[in-house]
């Protein structure tokens, strides 16, 4: 039975007040994990295995959060920012997120603001609708 | 793991679930002050016995290899006090286990009554904190822990 784009959020919504210990209210489409919702790296595991749970569905944190493996490639960052290459690579590992800010000043510091709650909808949705 | 907070295994069942026993004993120094006259154990000891039991089941999961962290309380709620006398059953059972981290849930019983929840997220280090590195040999789990298992109980899981 396919879910609707509302109940993915309602069920990913529960799973950041149950894993991040926010209130419901706090977790809007736009608020960002890191900035606004307080989550640290282990925090990230918890909601890919939570997320795994909540709709039967196999992730790869990879796949999910790609940020680690960008940043650990010198050939995409140079003076703080993504290069083209990197740009280029988190599009095609991101396709779950708009990343059209972030392109204005791909400023690796701002790198955390590109996960969102919409973006986990997204990634969510896309995942159940190949299955 | 440089102490041992839990006495025994009473069941492993490999990479799924563990029982151990911890015995309460006023011979532990700090009831004494915790509290004069009304000793308890406290809860933050009650984390870490579940911390070491669930901590060993996932490290058995991966045999020994990884360093296996506790890395966050995701859920504790404790509904009675363990005291002096008692005997607190932990069983612990692997939710998700990935080459990164596991996360594992858990109730303290004692006599068959639920004293307390914990669930837990342990973090196999070498995997996970880019850029870092760790001693080569396994500080986590020495050999002081190994005595632990060798009583235990293992039954194979299907």
């Amino acid at each position: 039975m396919a879910m609707s784009r509302d109940e993915i959020f309602q069920e990913v919504s529960e799973v950041m007040v149950e894993a991040l210990g926010v209130d419901d209210d706090e977790v809007t489409a736009t608020a960002t994990l890191m900035g606004d919702l307080g989550a640290e790296s282990i925090d990230f595991l918890d909601i890919v295995f939570r997320l795994e749970k909540a709709f039967g569905i196999k992730i790869a944190r990879e796949e999910l959060f790609p940020a680690e493996s960008l940043l650990s490639n010198p050939e995409f960052i140079s003076n703080g920012k993504l290069t083209e290459v990197g740009l280029k690579e988190l599009r095609e590992k991101m396709p779950h997120t708009d990343i059209s800010t972030f392109e204005g000043d791909p400023d690796i510091n701002k790198l955390g603001n590109l996960f969102t709650v919409d973006a986990i909808v997204n990634y969510v949705e896309g995942k159940l609708n190949a299955a | 793991m440089r102490w041992i907070w839990i006495d025994k295994f009473v069941e492993f069942r490999r990479g799924v679930s563990a029982v151990s026993i911890k015995n309460v004993t006023l011979s532990e120094e700090h009831l004494h002050d915790h509290f004069p006259g009304y000793p308890v154990m406290p809860e933050c000891l009650i984390i870490e016995a579940m911390a070491q039991t669930a901590g060993i089941l996932v490290g058995e999961a991966k045999k020994f290899q990884e360093k296996v962290i506790l890395a966050k309380i995701k859920k504790c709620v404790f509904f009675e006090c363990a005291r002096p006398g008692d005997t607190l059953r932990l069983e612990a059972k692997i939710e998700s286990i990935a080459d990164e981290a596991a996360s594992t849930s858990g109730k303290v019983t004692v006599e068959g009554k639920v004293i307390a929840e914990i669930d837990l997220m342990f973090s196999h280090i070498d995997q996970n904190l880019a850029g870092k590195s760790f001693p080569e040999e396994n500080f986590v789990f020495t050999d002081l822990f190994k005595s632990l298992l060798q009583g235990a109980v293992f039954s194979e899981t299907e």
